[in-house]
């Protein structure tokens, strides 16, 4: 398993957020989240990423447990890396430098190994002519493509994507999904947090239904988005179905 | 992009042509208003009883300009003592900002010495200050003690700094929380998010208010006149009580007025650019 969380509680004051969540995701697989507003979704991403201190159960990573209060927190985010749905690129700093940022100042690479780098990523991705361009000049979609390449850089065991696609606006959407499938098909193992049902359905080895801060139903995305168990499940697709987003 | 021979419809020139005529119209009230209110003013300032008095012994040009060179000696004390004071001020204003957001309980102590100081030299009067430490510290008769003039520049940075330490701290906070979760994410320490990510931006933010503040201790600068060295002011001050007459005060003021202009200008400008930056981004 390379991430395992087990009985991961997490409260914002009297609110209980995570309420005894337990999922693990393995080598090369790509889980994608799913439920409602509140569900629980970015909250479970930003706690494996640290960012959030849970305040019960266990998070393990590679089978290390990574809420132990002993672990350094930086040399556990140098192994995870998180996409944004807002993208928080850095907004003073150039695409290049904003790619650069954490290789040469955390990782500690030499400066033109960094650039060569992330030149060749950006290259990939369709982006080259916009290294030295500003986030602020950048389409939505331009920006969250960086901001991921931005992750992958550092080399993590695992890409946590905290609803991606959100902020953009439709015709953007594509180009986004394109690179995380892509990623996919390098074997990047991932967590997604989404409302793209569809896009859940191509991408994901297994999809999981979070309600009430517990994973309610879990499975293959045919199984889960097709014909799920759980009335509640049901009840959420039906929604879905009903705003036109599946 | 649309052909070339495009032309403006018959509305559009009509409109065109009406607002045209409006904007003449506007230029021309506008001179007009400015002449009659600088006419009234002038009316009313030299047809006052006093007027006579009162230009012989704030504007006489033969005074002015046998003090001349004195104030302006002066005033390149002043001018050594802004450069001086503005970056000791900005460095340590930077400083205990930063020293203020230092988290974990080590640091308690020096939060709240920092949180001591900006409090208390915002509410002390620079004066008091200049006063307490040009004459106080001498008073010690320690080995090495500075001259007068470095303990008043030194008074002033004290004073500055606790003022600008609240503007850059006011820029720290500005900064959204999701950019230093995503510097975090990326695995830089609290102290890199920091030095790489937040101040960078918050400086920027602030950089309006930050010269707004130095253009005010410019005009401060001049207040070690009372601890004794001679600058500007107490130049002046010397000659009026030698001519008995008051204008080395107004060229004193002219000269700082102009001494303020360019950085007046300068913050004028960054203030625009940075408003228009921020209007730039979505």
């Amino acid at each position: 398993m390379v991430l395992s969380c087990t009985d991961v509680r997490k409260t914002f004051g009297s609110h209980v957020v995570l309420d005894g969540l337990t999922l693990d995701v393995g080598e090369h697989e790509v889980v994608a989240l799913i439920g409602a507003s509140g569900s629980g979704k970015s909250t479970l991403l930003r706690c494996v990423n640290l960012l959030a201190e849970i305040d019960d159960g266990v998070i393990r990573l590679d089978g290390e447990d990574i809420t132990d209060p002993r672990v350094d927190p930086d040399a556990v985010r140098q192994k995870i890396g998180l996409v944004f749905q807002s993208y928080n690129l850095f907004p003073h700093m150039s695409v290049l430098d904003n790619i650069t940022l954490a290789p040469v100042r955390v990782h500690k690479r030499p400066a033109n190994e960094a650039r060569d780098q992330a030149m060749e990523w950006l290259n990939r991705v369709g982006l080259a002519d916009k290294s030295g361009s500003y986030p602020d000049k950048l389409s939505g979609g331009q920006q969250q493509r960086v901001a991921i390449v931005r992750a992958l850089v550092n080399s993590p065991r695992l890409l946590l994507l905290d609803e991606v696609t959100s902020a953009l606006d439709p015709e953007l959407v594509g180009e986004v999904l394109t690179m995380i499938r892509d990623l996919k098909g390098e074997g990047m193992t991932m967590v997604l947090a989404t409302h793209e049902m569809g896009f859940a359905r191509q991408v994901a080895d297994r999809v999981a239904f979070l309600d009430k801060g517990r994973v309610l139903e879990q499975g293959p995305p045919e199984q889960v988005l097709g014909d799920p168990v759980e009335a509640r499940t049901r009840q959420f697709l039906a929604r879905i179905i009903e705003a036109g987003r599946l | 992009m649309s052909s070339g021979l495009y032309e403006p419809s018959a509305i559009q020139q009509d409109r065109i042509v009406f607002r045209r005529r409006q904007a003449i119209r506007s230029v021309l009230l506008a001179a007009l208003s400015t002449a009659i209110v600088g006419i009234i003013l002038g009316v009313l300032i030299t047809g006052a009883p006093g007027w006579d008095r009162v230009r012989q012994s704030f504007f006489d040009p033969s005074i002015a300009v046998d003090w001349l060179p004195e104030i302006l000696e002066g005033l390149w004390l002043n001018i050594r003592m802004l450069v001086f004071c503005a970056i000791s001020a900005l460095a340590l204003g930077l400083l205990i900002a930063v020293l203020r957001t230092l988290r974990g309980p080590v640091f308690f102590p020096v939060r709240a010495l920092a949180t001591l100081y900006t409090y208390s030299f915002r509410g002390l009067p620079l004066i008091i200050v200049i006063y307490l430490m040009a004459f106080g510290i001498p008073g010690l008769r320690l080995q090495g003690t500075p001259s007068v003039t470095v303990l008043g520049g030194a008074a002033i940075v004290i004073t500055y700094g606790a003022y600008l330490a609240e503007v850059f701290r006011a820029g720290i906070e500005s900064v959204h929380p999701s950019q230093i979760a995503a510097a975090r994410s990326l695995g830089l320490s609290y102290r890199q998010s920091m030095r790489f990510v937040v101040l960078p931006q918050a400086v920027r933010r602030v950089a309006p208010p930050l010269l707004n503040d130095t253009v005010a201790l410019q005009k401060d600068v001049g207040l070690i006149s009372l601890a004794g060295p001679i600058d500007a002011i107490r130049a002046a001050q010397i000659g009026v009580a030698q001519t008995a007459n008051f204008t080395p005060y107004v060229v004193a003021g002219v000269l700082f007025v102009l001494l303020a202009l360019p950085l007046i200008g300068i913050t004028d400008w960054v203030t625009l650019r940075a408003a228009r930056r921020q209007n730039a981004g979505t």
